[in-house]
């Protein structure tokens, strides 16, 4: 089998899931499309590990270890992520990832006004004295 | 102990009292008063040794130089000929004499330690300068007389025209002292060194390669520190000083300081007849104009300050026609009546809680109430006006002697038109001198009216010195002036018959005019009142004068002159009168040519700095700021907007690594 | 599997291993057709979970594309990594994004806002990416060739000696992990203290940890 198959397939699985992560809003759909990509990644280390493993003397079948070891992470980090969208639903009353607008720059109206209101009135005082 | 021991220890004693008087003063408050006297004394003494030791003979020379200083060495010396010699005495005299006046005058003063030490110190620098032969040392003393006095001048500090005047003083010599610097460095250029003597051999074997212009730097110099037009106009407002200072100050050592010093390098001066010239109309301006202003001043010290300046006049017109024997012989007895008018004007000001002259003239018995100052400032008016056998008539006669000997072609060291500028300026200044000294007497002791204040006893110590003043007032001119042309050149300073004729005659023309005009507008006095007295029974004579001068201004109108018909002045000087109160407006001249354009300019710099420099400094905090709003807008909180930039760029990054790596 | 396997050598010939055979992307084996066409499956069912707007949808959509994924596997002879990925995701994982669903009430039926404002900016980063990948991809490996034949490569047997001979200390390490994000989900999950008021109907916590 050509080795191009499983890795094209996998590069266009991990692009759906990028594009899952960038488009989605609903928090959970974000952790489906993760687990997209890490997927694509999976069939990944499974090709390239099968093609390595017949072609060098000896292997020690990190692909499929990489595999394994993916795969329980992922089921990790789906666990805990899903704790957090809960944790933020309970909180929050939303998953909707572009809700959770908190690190934005928030507008800051007074502050800038206030800046320049005090550069105004100190320049008006030093026009008043250069006049006296 | 040799004469350049005790010559060194002259200023030093001085110096060292100001500082342990400046150390002491808050601590140890009982040693302040004997700390201030006892060390101006001693140098007294020592000065006189030192003068009898020299005695007249060739000058002692002395020098050591410290440390190498460059292409124009600078060195440690001592000059003392006989002119060193005796203004050294007059300066100690006048010195210790303040000192023990001021004992008196600020007995109250709560910071009378720094004001005892400053004039220590005053007096320490000017007794440098007057010994030392080196220019360099003698600049050190000209500018430590200089800050003296602007601390001094603004002892009151409290009172706005003692700081307008000490900011004025400290300015006006301090424009003098520029260019007076500048000619320092280009006299011992050419010279080759700072030392006097060698400067002097210098001149006389004519290697002076720029004598115009070093002559016209240094009188800038001297102008400014003796108060010659056009740079006198500190010395009037400098009156806002304590009496003391004034007389210390502003009539007998530091505005000599730049006669002595003209005398020191006479032959610098004549070697360009240009500078001679202008030195004498210098002179004659000086002498004509003050004269005019102190028959118009309302304030008892203003005139004074204003005769001062006159004198000093004298002094250059003196120099002038290259005779610095009489220069000299003038300054010495006129430092020892101006000091005796002003500490005899100080009495008076302390007695009648006043220094306005018309408010004076409204006060009966104040002769009786202060024999002691009526008497010896008697007798320094008559020295003052010039009339025999006062020492000022010999002075003065020296002087116009001089003047005429130049007119009449026997000397080659000053041409004729210095003499005839001179000459007349001198005789039309005897006239107003004697009419202002006899205004001045009438309108202070023969005044009609209320009684003055009562301020207790004068303290012994401020009529003491009077007496011992007026000794050389007296009695100096008749004496010295056969004695004297052994200590300087060893030209004849008696008086000749012309000059002195005319100039006892012009005197007394004056004083009679002066007194006929009083007898005229005296019944004035009793109709038009006037007058601001402050009366401090318990306080001493410098808070009484502090307060009269703080109001004179609101009290009078004007700080210089008063509205006051019964004025002789006014009657004498007519449409000019208004000018000369104002001392013909050189100070609105100055405010005018000077002071409008720095200000013009000051305000102009302000406006570019405020305007122009600040937009560009604005703009650079402006730009980075138009910048962080537009990256802030992109701050949306996001977190696929920020992944999404993340991974565009990583795409990018990818792709050219590759393109790169492929060679594509 | 055999079958495909064989009829896959008879089409490659005698030629083996990474060198550039004469293998033709026009004459596909057995197996290449069969891969292609789960392939082209998965991805279809990959496509519909990012971009179908009913969530639960989305969900089973993700139960073909990973039982696809499962099918890929074994055709290329890793079956414990099948058997693994089927236990797994389509056992646990999405049983467990189901609930989550569920448990953040996500509406059911169509919802019209299941993409957010970005979506064309993700589109484009995608799009883009997929081409840089696949570029780079294609013209690094179109020659190269897997040899399917002989002892599959990832039987269980294979896979379990790999494992436990050289790979035992990050497997142990892994159950270390396994074990912290436990603690952790308890932790993040549990209900919040009683002063920190609870909006009400959102105390799901206790069911969280019910499922987990």
């Amino acid at each position: 089998m050509h080795l191009a198959y499983p890795a094209v397939l996998s590069a266009l699985l991990f692009c759906t899931g990028l594009y899952g992560v960038l488009a989605r809003r609903n928090a959970i759909l974000v952790l489906m499309s993760v687990e997209l990509m890490l997927n694509a990644v999976n069939l990944n280390l499974v090709a390239f590990d099968v093609w390595l493993s017949r072609t060098a003397e000896e292997t020690l079948h990190s692909g499929q270890a990489l595999t394994l070891f993916t795969i329980a992470i992922a089921a990790a980090e789906i666990g805990i992520g899903l704790a957090i969208v809960l944790a933020v639903h309970r909180n929050r009353g939303t998953a909707d990832i572009d809700k959770l607008r908190d690190t934005s720059e928030r507008h800051d109206p007074d502050g800038t006004d206030h800046d320049a209101r005090t550069a105004e009135q100190s320049d008006e005082a030093q026009k008043a004295e250069a006049t006296a | 102990m040799t004469t350049t021991t005790l010559a060194v220890l002259v200023p030093l004693l001085p110096f060292l009292g100001a500082v342990a008087g400046l150390l002491l003063g808050r601590t140890a408050p009982g040693f302040v008063r004997p700390l201030a006297v006892l060390p101006t004394l001693t140098s007294l003494v020592i000065a006189a040794l030192v003068a009898v030791r020299q005695s007249g003979d060739a000058a002692v020379n002395a020098a050591t130089e410290l440390t190498p200083t460059g292409s124009v060495p600078i060195e440690l010396a001592l000059h003392i000929d006989g002119f060193a010699a005796l203004v050294a005495i007059l300066v100690g005299l006048v010195a210790s004499c303040v000192q023990i006046y001021s004992t008196g005058y600020l007995r109250d003063d709560p910071r009378y330690p720094s004001y005892a030490a400053l004039v220590s110190l005053f007096t320490s620098a000017m007794f440098l300068v007057v010994y030392s032969g080196d220019l360099i040392v003698l600049l050190v003393g000209w500018e430590v007389m200089g800050i003296c006095s602007y601390f001094l001048v603004g002892h009151y500090w409290e009172t706005p025209q003692a700081r307008a005047a000490s900011l004025k003083a400290f300015l006006v010599t301090k424009l003098g002292d520029v260019p007076f610097l500048i000619g320092l460095f280009a006299l011992a250029t050419d010279a080759g060194s700072f030392r006097i003597t060698r400067v002097l051999g210098a001149v006389a074997s004519g290697s002076l390669d720029h004598p115009t212009l070093i002559a016209l730097l240094l009188l800038a110099g001297v102008a400014g520190k003796s108060a010659q037009f056009p740079l006198h106009t500190w010395l009037p407002d400098a009156m806002a000083g304590p009496t003391p200072v004034s007389a210390l100050i502003h009539a007998a050592t530091m505005v000599a300081a730049g006669v002595y010093f003209i005398a020191r390098l006479l032959p610098v001066f004549e070697a360009s007849q240009a500078a001679m010239v202008v030195l004498a109309v210098m002179a004659a301006v000086t002498m004509a104009g003050s004269a005019l202003a102190a028959l118009a001043q309302d304030d008892i010290k203003r005139v004074l300050a204003y005769s001062t300046i006159g004198q000093l006049g004298y002094m250059t017109g003196a120099l002038a026609v290259g005779d610095r024997g009489a220069a000299v012989f003038h300054l010495l007895s006129h430092g020892a009546f101006k000091a005796l008018l002003f500490l005899a004007a100080g009495v008076i000001i302390h007695a009648t809680g006043t220094n306005s002259l018309a408010a004076m003239s409204r006060m009966r018995n104040l002769r009786d109430r202060v024999p002691d100052a009526y008497w010896t400032m008697t007798v320094a008016l008559l020295a003052l006006a010039a009339i025999p056998p006062f020492s000022g008539f010999f002075s003065k006669e020296a002087v116009l002697g001089v003047a005429e000997h130049v007119i009449t072609g026997h000397t080659e060291h000053a041409p004729a038109a210095a003499g005839w500028i001179v000459l007349i300026a001198g005789l039309l200044t005897a006239v107003l001198t004697a009419a202002y000294a006899t205004r001045l007497w009438l309108l202070t002791f023969r005044g009609r009216g209320t009684e003055a204040p009562d301020h207790g006893r004068q303290p012994l110590t401020m009529t003491v010195v009077l007496w011992v003043l007026a000794v050389p007032s007296l009695a100096f001119g008749g004496f010295a002036f056969r004695l004297l042309p052994d200590w300087f050149d060893g030209r004849d300073l008696s008086p000749t018959l012309t000059t002195s004729v005319l100039g006892t005659g012009v005197a007394l023309v004056g004083g009679i005019v002066t007194y006929a005009a009083w007898r005229h507008t005296t019944a004035l006095t009793a109709r038009v009142p006037l007058g601001a007295v402050s009366a401090h029974p318990e306080g001493d004579a410098a808070q009484v004068e502090a307060e009269a001068i703080a109001s004179h201004e609101p009290a009078y109108g004007d700080i210089a002159h008063a509205p006051d018909p019964a004025d002789p002045g006014r009657l004498l000087l007519g449409p000019l009168h208004r000018h000369a109160a104002a001392g013909f407006h050189l100070d609105a001249v100055y405010t005018t040519l000077f002071v409008r354009p720095v200000q013009a300019g000051a305000s102009l710099v302000r406006f570019l700095d405020r305007e122009v420099v600040e937009t560009y400094v604005r703009g650079a905090g402006a730009l980075p700021r138009w910048l962080g709003a537009a990256v802030r807008r992109a701050q949306t909180g996001n977190v696929q907007t920020y992944v999404s930039a993340l991974l565009a760029g990583t795409v990018v990054l990818v792709v050219a690594v590759v393109l790169v790596a492929t060679g594509a | 599997m055999t079958l495909a396997a064989t009829a896959a050598h008879l089409a490659t010939g005698p030629a083996t291993g990474a060198a550039a055979g004469p293998h033709g992307f026009l004459s596909p084996t057995g197996v290449e057709i069969a891969f292609l066409l789960v392939g082209l499956v998965t991805f279809g069912a990959a496509l519909v979970t990012v971009t179908t707007r009913q969530l639960v949808h989305a969900a089973l959509w993700l139960v073909v594309t990973l039982g696809g994924l499962a099918v890929e596997y074994l055709l290329l002879t890793a079956e414990f990594i099948a058997w693994v990925q089927v236990l797994i995701y389509v056992g646990s994982v999405v049983v467990l994004l189901l609930f989550g669903l569920m448990l953040t009430r996500a509406p059911i039926g169509r919802s019209p806002d299941a993409d957010s404002g970005n979506r064309w900016a993700a589109l484009t980063v995608a799009v883009a990416a997929a081409a840089a990948l696949v570029w780079v991809v294609v013209d690094a490996f179109r020659t190269t060739w897997i040899d399917l034949d002989g002892p599959a490569a990832g039987s269980t047997e294979a896979t379990g000696a790999s494992l436990f001979q050289n790979w035992v200390l990050p497997f142990e390490a892994l159950s270390v992990l396994l074990l912290a994000a436990l603690v952790g989900a308890i932790v993040l999950s549990r209900k919040a203290k009683a002063d920190t008021a609870t909006p009400a109907g959102q105390d799901t916590g206790r069911d969280t940890e019910g499922a987990r």
